[in-house]
């Protein structure tokens, strides 16, 4: 099988592999690049742990092709923290109780992060609605929209 | 995993390279994709195209044209497609509706495809590289299409002249028990001067509900008026029983729903 080049920037740093066509990037991601924070729950897209965010949208990687990202701006949960220090999304995870197994964490924090960017202080059915794509199985739903508001709050606090 | 994908500048040459066996157009990927994860042999190559004219827009003078590329988040955020917005919310949640095309909205097997109902209401023309054909005559023939849809245009209704519901079972987000959508034209006096009427997952594909648009004809949208055509709005259907709900559910909560839909 001929092995094809992709080229993307991955949370700011360029990022260049030769892979077997039709691979996606969820597996590219984490099998070939080694960053494993988008998780494979069910290859079907129904469950939103793979969720990253290319070119500013939200996307599943289980479902795309990483040829169709050469040149993307590829952005994972593992990108997020600043200078070692925790993302508001990721302290405010942490604080409200929002993430048990973690599984479903990476993916919610990338869903809760492009509502942020574009709604910086979302209402709690905007939360509802932005998350809707992504299933957890052992937090519950309502720790983690607590945490997604008490992010926004907290940004908005440090914008002000 | 034997899966190659060959992308074109040109709908032309990507159209040629389609007549491959085992190839399959890729459009958003949401169901193809998710078909090779599953193990879908049956694909060995995905084509594509990235002709920018896939991609585009085009409203003007009540007329509308969709790139089959265009995602169902880029239509519930244009401004001049708001009456067509609910419908392409409808569809998945945030993710699915940045990758979800309209052009891969039209081969979407029921339990989905609840945009393409919303086109078969509009009588949309589907454009591909073989030519244009209405909407209806589309879907009837879609299972041995190899043609690449390049756009879908249609009229756009007046204002409230399109009326959306989508019926599922998961909050905020889940996929159809069913949808409706209705074009009505009412007559001053508020009488239905004319009706198109399309359902979703009331059979393997978006169909017509023909007798109920003719019952509404010359009908008011009230209690009485709408009786005769609730009474209808099943006739044809062949409801598919899935996880989601049975066939027999399907048709008996259509005429309720229907009748929110048109009362609402
Ligand atoms: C979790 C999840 C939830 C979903 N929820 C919904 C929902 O609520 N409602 C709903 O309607 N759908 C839903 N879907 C199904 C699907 O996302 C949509 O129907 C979507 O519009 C399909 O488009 P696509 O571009 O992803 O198609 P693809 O997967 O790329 O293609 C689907 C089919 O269409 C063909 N095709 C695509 N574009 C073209 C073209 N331009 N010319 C010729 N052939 C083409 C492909 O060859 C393939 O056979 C869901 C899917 C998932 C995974
Ligand atoms: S692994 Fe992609 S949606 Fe579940
Ligand atoms: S924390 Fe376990 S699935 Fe959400």
């Amino acid at each position: 099988m001929a092995k094809v080049p992709v080229q993307f920037t991955l949370n700011g740093s360029e990022k260049a592999e030769f892979i077997d066509s039709g691979t996606t990037l969820l597996h590219a991601l984490r099998d070939k690049i080694g960053d494993t924070s988008p998780k494979g729950g069910c290859h079907q897209g129904t469950c939103g742990a793979c969720s990253i965010i290319i070119d500013g949208e939200l996307r599943l990687s289980c479902l795309t092709l990483a040829e169709t990202c050469n040149g993307a701006d590829v952005r994972t949960t593992a990108g997020l923290s600043e200078g070692g220090g925790l993302h508001p999304l990721q302290r405010a995870f942490l604080d409200a109780f929002a993430t048990q197994c973690g599984f479903c964490t990476p993916g919610m924090i990338m869903a809760a992060k492009v509502l942020l960017d574009h709604t910086p202080n979302p209402s709690r059915e905007e939360v509802v609605e932005a998350l809707s794509g992504n299933i957890c199985r052992c937090t519950g739903y309502e720790p983690i929209i607590q945490a997604v508001l008490t992010a926004a709050r907290s940004n908005s606090q440090n914008v002000a | 995993m034997a899966l190659a994908l060959q992308t074109f500048s040109t709908v032309k040459d990507a159209s040629a390279a389609l007549k491959s066996a085992g190839t399959l157009y890729l459009g958003g990927g949401t169901l193809v994709v998710r078909a090779t994860n599953e193990g879908d042999v049956s694909i060995s190559g995905f084509i594509r195209s990235t002709e920018p004219s896939l991609s585009a827009i085009t409203v003007s003078g009540g007329k509308v044209r969709i790139g089959a590329s265009v995602t169902m988040a880029a239509i519930a955020r244009h401004p001049d497609l708001a009456l067509l917005a609910p419908a392409a919310r409808a569809v998945g949640g945030p993710a699915i509706r940045n990758m979800a095309t309209i052009g891969g909205n039209l081969f979407a097997p029921a339990p989905y495809g609840d945009f393409a109902v919303a086109l078969l209401a509009l009588d949309a023309i589907v454009s591909t590289g073989d030519g244009d054909l209405p909407v209806e005559a589309f879907l009837a023939g879609r299972d041995n299409s190899r043609a690449i849809v390049t756009s879908v245009g249609f009229t756009l209704p007046k204002d409230g002249g399109l009326r959306f519901l989508k019926v599922s079972r998961v909050k905020p987000k889940g996929i159809s028990v069913l949808s409706i959508t209705a074009v009505l034209e009412q007559a001053p006096d508020g009488t239905v001067s004319s009706s198109r009427i399309a359902l979703g997952c009331m059979a393997d594909r978006p169909m017509r509900a023909r007798a109920a648009e003719n019952a509404l004809l010359g009908r008011k949208l009230t209690r009485d008026g709408i009786a005769p055509a609730l009474a209808v709005v099943g006739d044809g259907t062949s409801p598919p029983t899935d996880p989601i709900a049975s066939a027999w559910y399907r048709n008996e909560v259509l005429p309720v729903h229907f009748g929110r839909l048109l009362l609402g």
